[in-house]
C-alpha cells in the first residue's frame, strides 16, 4: 500500500563556497516538497561540515572564467577578473567576502545555518570515511549534522532507488 | 473526496485555492484532514494563522524560513506539524497559493 517516497542523494565533492551552495539549495527545496534527503560529504566537500572551515569557505578568481568585473557593478561588460590580477594576495579573499556579502542581502542563509535547517528538516548527513581516514578528522571536528562516516558502499545502499546527484 | 465544506471553493490545478477570501477556519480544518493532518492543535493554528497574515499582506505564501523566523517555531517542530513539505502544506491549508522562494 504504503509507496515509497522519492529521495534525493546528493554528493559534495567541492568544498569551494560557490559550490558549497547547490546541494543545500536544492536539498532544503526537496525537504519543503517532501522528499527524503541524503547528503555524502567526499574530499574537499567535508570542509562545509568541518566546524574549523565551515565559516571559512571561499571562492577564487583565478582560472575562474564566470567571475565578471561587472559583478561589481563596474561598467566593463563582458570583461573578467585578469588572472593576473587574481594572484594579488587578498584577491580570494576580497571575492569570498563579496559573494558572502550579496547573499547576505538576498536573505540566504550561510553554509552553517543551511546546514542546520537540513539537519532540523530530516536530512541524512555523512561524511565519507575513505576521505575523512586519508586527512585524519577527527569525529569531533565535524558539525553536529554529520550523522556517521561512511563507505562508498554504505552509501550506494542506503541510497537504493534514490536519484544521485554529484557536485 | 467531494466535501460539503469545500463545494464552493475553487482551487488551481495543484490544489491551491485561489482565492484567499472564501476561506474560513472550517475549509482550513476539512483541508488539514485531506493533506494527513489529524487535528489542528493551537500550535498548527499559530502557523495558519502567520501564513494567512503575511500571506494576505504581500500577496505571497511564506517560505519555510519565512514562516521559522516569523514565529519562532524551530524547523524541526515545523516539519514535525507539518510533515513532508511545511511551506506548501500550510498554504494549501491557509488558503493561499503556492509559495515562491528557495529558502
Amino acid at each position: 500500500m504504503a509507496e515509497k517516497n522519492r529521495h534525493i542523494a546528493f554528493i559534495c565533492s567541492k568544498g569551494d563556497l560557490d559550490m558549497a551552495y547547490p546541494a543545500l539549495i536544492m536539498g532544503w527545496a526537496a525537504l519543503g516538497n517532501g522528499v527524503d534527503v541524503t547528503i555524502f560529504f567526499t574530499f574537499w566537500g567535508l570542509d562545509l561540515v568541518t566546524k574549523k572551515r565551515v565559516d571559512k569557505l571561499e571562492i577564487a578568481p583565478v582560472a575562474n572564467t564566470s567571475f565578471k568585473m561587472s559583478m561589481m557593478g563596474l561598467p566593463t561588460g563582458n570583461l573578467g577578473i585578469p588572472n593576473l590580477m587574481g594572484i594579488i594576495p587578498g584577491m580570494t579573499a576580497f571575492a569570498s567576502w563579496f559573494m558572502k556579502s550579496k547573499m547576505k542581502a538576498l536573505g540566504t542563509p550561510t553554509v552553517r545555518e543551511y546546514l542546520e535547517m537540513l539537519s532540523d528538516g530530516g536530512a541524512k548527513m555523512y561524511g565519507c570515511k575513505m576521505t575523512v581516514d586519508m586527512f585524519g578528522i577527527k569525529r569531533d571536528e565535524f558539525l553536529p549534522c554529520i550523522k556517521d562516516v561512511v563507505t562508498a558502499s554504505d552509501f550506494i545502499d542506503m541510497t537504493e532507488g534514490a536519484q544521485i546527484i554529484f557536485i | 473526496m467531494a466535501d460539503a465544506t469545500l463545494a464552493s471553493v475553487s482551487f488551481d490545478a495543484e490544489g491551491y485555492m485561489t482565492d484567499p477570501n472564501q476561506w474560513s477556519k472550517e475549509i482550513s480544518e476539512t483541508l488539514a484532514r485531506q493533506e494527513g493532518l489529524a487535528a489542528l492543535t493551537a500550535e498548527h493554528w499559530k502557523i495558519i494563522d502567520f501564513c494567512r497574515q503575511t500571506g494576505l499582506a504581500s500577496g505571497k505564501a511564506p517560505t519555510l524560513r519565512q514562516i521559522t523566523t516569523g514565529t519562532g517555531i524551530s524547523t524541526k517542530d515545523l516539519f514535525a506539524l507539518f510533515p513532508k513539505g511545511p511551506a506548501k502544506k500550510v498554504a494549501k491549508i491557509a488558503g493561499l497559493g503556492k509559495p515562491e522562494g528557495c529558502v
